[in-house]
């Protein structure tokens, strides 16, 4: 009897696994080039097959975990690297990438189409593909029904009458969570961040591991009602997304940014080609096609940022709910890098110990 | 004459390989680079973290939270295994099954459960308010110790009402009902007779969930906050947020030795506890409950599972078809099959659930074969190679995932990318738990059954079939429910380069709560329920290949 079952059973995996390969690509025919990015890369596929088709190339997607854990892994292999291009690595792991040197300079002829404030790199081995913002999103019903004005600057956060509203996400597990620490060093200062966030925390802040978890459970705008708290830290970029992805329909979104000047930051993504690819030529093509308007424009809806190159045209919908807001706070790369685990460190025995 | 090499030990190199190339390889590889290497930040040294006050911290915290949370899933799975155990009554199968859904849903979802169950304005508290009139919801969970606790028994109580629910049904109704007859009743019963019979399971299926929680890094992550740190979350801190691979190293190697001695010594005490058993066919000892106290066991046990292990399972699906206040609707599960912002990434639910089953199936037939092979190489009596090999068929379970992810990085070549290391990852994990509930049983063979069969002719192959195989072939569903559950639920994920254009279920989850917008958190929550009703079936049509339970002797 068992042995029957036994071959049954065999007969049918070998049906399953023959029959029911997962869809990978097809056969290759054409050369593969390799893109590596982070988990919240996304692209339309119109986009990919008018690459593929100008070049007759196949492209190949990779994810490697958060932004932090993708550079990790592109520097551990860079001897036989896993890509040849990689998208993903943004202001706040800039020199750690930079200093490991797993790429390779490339000065594309489209970085003339680039705003020079976005350049943080000299020597073109990462080059700006993308920008968001870190603000914060305020349920702008809420707070009209409460009574309460919205607030205006970071200061306001810590006044009695926001008590309890406010939900961020922890800077050591997410990446809004460091932006929003860093805005804060940033605006009080390597002296002033901690009493700030004391005041915040006085003032019944609720951190979350993840902007998940912030901003689906807890954010009121999020988590479609269920939520208690009417500010979150999220992206300038979320109010369009909350239009395009609502289920009611509406056309206007639930949520406000709030971003004053030298009160928000400013994520920059760069792209950079692998240093040891033997594909550098073909490589160099990908970089300026993602550094060209039809990728360009093909990013804010996609990913919910905005797109590097000037001429790029923005959707509707960002120009009229994502206004990128002016002045951001200023960090510099090498100082993040050198003093990230200190300030999150100090940040945590604040917060949560 | 000489002695002729037995069979097994043959077999034995295949799963001794699979080990040696899937995970000894790798890791000694990472642990190199990382003690040698100039890769990652320096500085830092070892003695530095020592000193730290922290890091004791941190051991002592990842020790006793374990513990407690094993003890907490006992508490909850031996009563929920002696009802399945013990009575036949209609949806038991699917009951069953449902306690083992928690094993398969992503962190972030089960956060999602337990925050609109227990959280500050969770259905109990606005229930509790009301019942009690209190101005302030009475619990405040969330972010204390006590919604770890809990997360790992409603994760975990699956392993042991399983493990020791398997064994328990099979143990011979006659012992406890001579000891009966002798006069020994109630608590006197179980303490003396039943629970010494049933020490080799539930040891086993305690050591595994040990194990689980004390390598936790989800649950603790995201339901802790950052209050709370296991070694696991500091070995992630160090390896990916500072890149200080040296510390990283140094506590997976802290973790591993911590993890070995447990191991050690529990195989050592199981190897002595272990005694021939007689098992019996689930039909002798199963019975429909037929008295009060019976009738009231089961409902009282059912009811309290109900609430413990189904309630956020409950509360998913509820939100599934309400988000957004708007009556139900099945909006987010359309949502699904629609490539809105036409995606290259993009795959429909059903193509998910495909991709996902394929992984799930490729892990079942992997572990069942290395781990019964594996079982049976350990259970060799008296073998000093099977001493000193069990504790190292345990390793993977003990060991930083995101190391060994590192080690891949750097050892597979172009296995890197390929999906079968999906597969693979997911047997390194499963097969462990093959081998724990293969073992005891095989262990609990009574020597005499072989012995009688040979001498009554059988041949050994003839004896291996009568005696072993019905008994395997339980023991093995068991092992293949895990294994499914396993792999349904990407235990060991961060370990690979992931292929977008081969989407898993928890993979589609991820990215649709990677973006705002309310249809794809509806779309996230939707698909998480796809995932456990998935995952429900697979494990009801596990347990109806039940072989031939044991029926034949």
């Amino acid at each position: 009897m068992f042995q029957r079952t036994l071959l049954i059973l065999s007969i049918m995996a070998a049906l399953f696994v023959t029959a029911c390969q997962p869809v990978a690509p097809a056969a290759p025919e054409p050369a593969i080039l390799t893109l590596a990015s982070h988990d919240s890369f996304a692209v339309s596929e119109d986009v990919v097959a008018a690459f593929e088709e100008q070049h007759g190339v196949k492209l190949q997607f990779l994810t490697l975990g958060d932004a932090g854990e993708a550079l990790n892994k592109l520097i551990l292999s860079a001897d036989a690297p896993l890509a040849d291009v990689f998208f993903g690595v943004d202001n706040t792991f800039l020199s750690r990438a930079l200093n490991a040197d797993v790429f390779a300079p490339y000065a594309s002829p489209l970085l003339s189409q680039i705003p020079d404030e976005l350049k943080l790199d000299a020597s073109n081995r990462l080059l700006p593909v993308d920008y968001g913002f870190v603000n914060l999103n305020a349920d702008a019903a809420w707070f009209e029904a409460a009574g309460i004005p919205l607030p205006e600057t970071l200061d306001d956060l810590a006044k009695p009458e926001y008590a309890g509203l406010l939900v961020a996400p922890n800077p050591a597990t997410s990446s809004p969570g460091l932006a929003f620490l860093l805005t804060t060093i940033a605006r009080f200062g390597e002296d002033g961040y901690l009493d700030y966030w004391q005041a915040l925390r006085d003032n019944d802040v609720l951190i979350t591991g993840g902007w998940s978890e912030a901003y689906f459970e807890h954010f009121t705008v999020g988590s479609g009602g269920t939520g208690d708290r009417p500010l979150v830290v999220s992206y300038s970029t979320s109010p369009p997304a909350d239009v395009l992805y609502a289920a009611d329909g509406r056309t206007e979104p639930a949520s406000v940014n709030i971003s004053p000047p030298g009160e928000t930051f400013r994520q920059v993504e760069f792209i950079g080609i692998l240093k040891n690819s033997p594909r550098q030529e073909l490589a160099h093509t990908l970089v300026d096609f993602m550094l060209d308007t039809a990728f360009q424009e093909d990013i804010p809806l996609q990913m919910f940022v905005y797109p590097a190159n000037a001429n790029a045209e923005l959707p509707e919908l960002f120009v009229q709910f994502a206004q990128a807001p002016a002045g951001p706070a200023v960090l510099p790369p090498d100082a993040i890098e050198a003093s990230r685990d200190r300030w999150i460190s100090a940040w945590t025995d604040l917060m949560l110990r | 004459m000489p002695k002729r090499i037995q069979p097994i030990y043959i077999l034995g190199v295949i799963p001794a390989l699979f080990l040696a190339f899937f995970f000894f390889y790798p890791l000694a590889n990472i642990l190199r680079v990382s003690f040698t290497g100039e890769i990652g930040v320096q500085d830092g040294g070892i003695a530095e973290i020592l000193q730290r006050p922290f890091f004791w911290r941190i051991l002592w915290f990842t020790t006793w939270q374990a513990a407690a949370s094993t003890l907490l899933t006992l508490a909850v799975g031996m009563p929920l295994a002696y009802v399945f155990a013990h009575f036949d009554f209609a949806g038991k199968t699917v009951l069953r099954a449902l306690t083992t859904i928690p094993f398969v849903m992503p962190t972030v979802v089960v956060a999602v459960a337990f925050t609109s169950l227990l959280g500050r304005t969770g259905l109990l508290n606005q229930w509790l308010q009301a019942l009690l009139r209190l101005d302030q919801p009475p619990l405040s969970l969330e972010q204390t110790i006590w919604i770890i606790l809990l997360a790992h028994a409603f994760y975990n109580v699956s392993v042991i009402v399983r493990t020791v629910g398997g064994f328990w049904a099979n143990l011979n109704p006659a012992i406890t009902e001579a000891a009966s007859v002798l006069g020994a009743s109630g608590l006197r019963l179980f303490a003396t007779v039943t629970l010494p019979l049933l020490m080799p399971s539930i040891a086993a299926s305690s050591l595994l969930v040990f194990l689980f929680c004390f390598t936790s890094f989800g649950v603790v992550l995201i339901l802790g906050g950052l209050r709370f740190a296991t070694i696991e979350v500091e070995i992630y801190r160090q390896a990916v947020s500072l890149f200080n691979l040296r510390a990283a190293a140094f506590l997976s190697l802290v973790q591993m030795a911590i993890t070995f001695t447990v191991m050690s010594v529990y195989t050592r005490l199981q190897a002595r506890t272990s005694i021939p058993l007689d098992m019996r066919p689930r039909s002798v000892t199963a019975r429909r409950p037929v008295t009060t106290i019976d009738r009231a066991v089961v409902l009282l046990s059912a009811g309290f599972m109900l609430f413990v292990l189904l309630a956020p399972l409950a509360a998913l699906l509820w939100q599934s078809v309400t988000l957004g206040g708007q009556g139900i609707t099945l909006d987010y599960y359309q949502e699904l099959t629609i490539n809105r912002r036409q995606s290259a990434f993009y795959v429909s639910p059903l193509t998910a659930v495909r991709n996902s089953l394929f992984f799930a199936l490729v892990t079942v037939v992997l572990s069942l074969a290395l781990g019964a092979i594996s079982a049976y190489l350990l259970a060799r009596p008296r073998s000093r190679l099977s001493a000193a090999l069990d504790p190292i068929f345990l390793l993977p379970l003990g060991t930083s995932a995101v190391t060994l992810g590192y080690g891949y990085i750097i050892s597979m070549g172009t296995l890197r990318t390929s999906i079968w290391l999906v597969p693979v990852a997911h047997t390194l994990i499963a097969m462990p738990f093959v081998v724990r509930t293969v073992l005891p049983a095989l262990r609990g063979i009574d020597p005499r059954l072989r012995e009688s069969a040979m001498v009554m002719g059988a041949s050994p192959r003839r004896t291996w079939r009568e005696v072993d195989v019905p008994i395997l072939a339980r023991t093995l569903a068991v092992g293949a429910a895990f294994a499914f559950t396993i792999s349904l639920g990407e235990f060991g994920a961060t370990l690979l380069v992931s292929r977008p254009d081969v989407p898993t279920m928890p993979v589609v989850i991820f990215r649709a709560l990677g973006q705002p917008g309310l249809l794809n958190y509806g779309q996230a929550l939707a698909m998480s329920a796809i995932l456990m009703i998935v995952s429900a079936l697979g494990l009801i049509a596990i347990e109806r290949f039940r072989f031939e339970d044991i029926g034949e002797f």
